[in-house]
């Protein structure tokens, strides 16, 4: 896939760098404001989303990796889990035993903030995967679908 | 701290592990599926005997937070998962080399593990419904595993009707919320048995039951809702054949009915509302038990034959909960409902024992011979005489022929049956009995016995890491059987006394 035109690709540019910052924001303030590691995370992978449509797949590879990708995925699961594992320290799964800190500060509510995170790295990086996979099979189908025409 | 979260945590965390291990180490899939497994099912084993627990989620108490259950239905359960899915996975590990992408093999199937583990532990309405989505996704996935066109068609009609089953069971969850406000089930229950007991139920919760029974029902494979099976449990590889026929359906389609609608619904005795709903339980099972049973009479493909089998009985299954529901809603003895819930649930864990043996086994001879037309295929017998004996073993089983396991338990359930004041129901239940004989007989003639002729002529015995899961589960289905007095007073008699004291459950989880 060569992308799409000059206009979009320099657009595309400019935006990608704003979009990443504004998920990364939603994710960061998910326990104090409306949000949370879910809607970052897909506000995330839709800036690397765009870059796959603007430059193609090859462009967006050079970005995140699809190795990277994988590992991003299972990571930030079993990060989660791993969280939810240090709660049994204090008797429960999941049980919050970060310190609280101050309300309405960054550094506060305990485990959810982490959480937030883990869910980012896990949501952001299936859902680009999942468009990159889309993005491939079609190419593949109309690539078989041209051959048959030949044939 | 109590076991309970490792049930779901422990494959989880090896579903996550395995994808990215994967990446450096080929056989990473094999090895934490393998140990992962059977550390399940020794804790699932080694529970038995224990008092019910909960767990509370995040140290949050019952009602506002989410609390794990085990009680001794549960236990049942996880024994019948865990230990099958560690068989599956051992039988995995040769079966499997065929294919490709095994690291993603056994990632969904520990997911769908967690998925079961999480269904049959959870005590809440929603997770219980995220966990069955789980397991769902992780199943539709498995069945399309191996991306021939066929097996692409099954997974795709399994994931559009799995699919408006779990819309059903939503659309149920949300309406059990919208009229008692909790969506932690002994809340829910004990909310509907002081606002409804004995007394006729709002017509949103009856709307609520309906879709219960409907999304379980697919779920179980219950005729009508049974179109998927057929395609979705032969197209599977057969450790997942095994995995889905053995303990998918139970866990999501059986469990779930029985726990939501003998302990959240309740069947209160006189209670206009519980006779339809145990009423309907045993309209599906009748229908399940004659569909599936004449349907596998024709079959030619083994595993198509298995599949139908698998419909007429879970029938048997839902038979012995829906009379049991029926006597408890009609106000007839705790001792007969008990009877009939026993049954139900013996054959349950029977069935997922020989159904399991059936798939493995098909799947042994299809590796040795490349097909599973059992037109192409006679005196096995001679050729395969491990797994010749296993299958001929379980098809005596799953046919009621005596002392095998089968047969008892299709007896409690008939003379239940029939004590319940049902004698054409019995009736059936007993002609179809003889319908499964006549089947698993035609099996046992053109693929056991016989000439070694076809495909059979080149056939060899399968490898040692295939057949000694088939020869464990022969021996647990000649050891259910002849063994009860030793293992059914610990396992089956608390699942019974689980089902049938909900007031006990709500004491359990609320404290």
């Amino acid at each position: 896939m060569k992308g799409m035109t000059l206009i979009v690709k320099t657009i595309t540019d400019f935006v990608v760098a704003f979009i990443v910052v504004f998920g990364a924001y939603i994710v960061l303030y998910g326990h104090l404001t409306p949000g949370g590691g879910f809607a970052g995370g897909v506000i995330i992978a839709c800036a690397f989303i765009l870059l796959l449509l603007a430059h193609g797949s090859d462009a967006a590879f050079a970005v995140l990796p699809e190795k990277v990708a994988h590992i991003f995925d299972s990571a930030g699961a079993l990060a989660f889990l791993i969280i939810g594992w240090v709660g049994v320290t204090g008797g429960f799964f999941f049980l919050n035993v970060f310190g609280r800190g101050e309300a309405f500060r960054l550094l506060s509510s305990g485990m959810i903030l982490p959480l937030n995170i883990a869910i980012a790295f896990k949501v952001g990086s299936s859902l680009f995967l999942v468009f990159a996979a889309l993005a491939m099979f079609r190419r593949r189908s109309f690539r078989a679908m041209i051959e048959e025409e030949l044939s | 701290m109590n076991p309970v979260p490792l049930y779901v945590a422990i494959p989880l965390g090896a579903a996550f592990l395995i994808p990215v291990l994967g990446m450096w180490w080929k056989k990473s899939g094999e090895a934490l599926a393998t140990l992962s497994t059977l550390l399940l099912a020794v804790m699932a084993i080694l529970a038995v005997g224990t008092p019910a627990m909960v767990h509370h989620m995040g140290g949050w108490t019952a009602p506002l937070g989410i609390a794990l259950v085990s009680d001794g239905l549960t236990v049942l359960l996880l024994i019948t998962i865990n230990v099958i899915a560690f068989l599956c996975t051992v039988f995995s590990l040769k079966y499997m080399t065929a294919y490709t992408g095994l690291p993603k093999y056994y990632s969904l199937f520990m997911l769908m593990v967690a998925g079961m583990n999480g269904v049959v532990v959870s005590g809440d309405l929603f997770n219980l419904f995220v966990f069955l989505e789980i397991a769902s996704v992780a199943s539709y996935a498995l069945v399309a595993f191996g991306v021939e066109a066929d097996e692409l068609e099954a997974g795709f009609k399994y994931m559009i009707l799995g699919s408006v089953a779990s819309v059903m069971i939503l659309f149920a969850v949300g309406t059990v919320y919208a009229v008692t406000g909790t969506l932690n089930m002994a809340d829910a229950a004990r909310e509907i048995s002081t606002r409804f007991g004995g007394a006729e139920m709002n017509p949103a919760l009856l709307l609520a039951a309906a879709f219960f029974l409907m999304g379980f029902g697919l779920k179980a494979a219950l005729v009508p809702f049974h179109a998927w099976l057929p395609d979705a449990h032969p197209s599977a590889p057969a450790p997942i054949s095994a995995m889905l026929s053995g303990v998918v359906i139970k866990s999501l389609g059986v469990y779930a009915m029985c726990r939501v609608m003998f302990h959240v619904f309740g069947f209160a005795s006189s209670s206009p509302s519980s006779v339809i709903i145990a009423n309907a339980m045993i309209t599906l099972s009748v229908l399940s038990i004659v569909v599936g049973g004449l349907m596998a009479i024709g079959q030619w493909d083994f595993k198509r034959l298995l599949a139908y089998s698998s419909i007429g009985q879970i029938g048997y299954v839902t038979l012995g909960l829906g009379v049991g529901a029926r006597v408890l809603a009609t106000g007839g003895t705790r001792s007969l409902a008990a009877l009939a819930i026993l049954g139900g649930l013996f054959h349950l864990i029977n069935h997922a024992a020989f159904k399991s043996l059936l798939f493995l086994s098909s799947g042994a001879i299809q590796h040795a011979t490349g097909t599973r037309d059992m037109k192409m295929l006679s005196g096995l017998g001679k050729r395969m005489p491990i797994t010749a004996a296993t299958t001929n073993l379980a098809a005596l089983s799953i046919s009621g022929v005596p002392p095998f396991s089968g047969f008892w338990s299709k007896l409690i359930i008939i003379v239940a049956t029939i004590k319940a004041g049902h004698p054409a129901v019995a009736a059936v239940a007993i002609a179809m009995a003889f319908v499964t004989l006549a089947y698993y007989v035609k099996v046992q003639r053109e693929i056991i016995f016989g000439p070694v002729r076809g495909r059979a002529e080149s056939a060899k015995e399968v490898s040692a890491a295939m057949y000694v899961p088939l020869i464990i589960l022969a021996i647990v289905c000649v050891g259910f059987g002849l063994l009860y007095p030793v293992w059914g007073s610990r396992i089956l008699e608390p699942a019974r006394d689980a089902v049938l004291n909900s007031a006990e459950y709500v004491k359990l989880v609320l404290g």
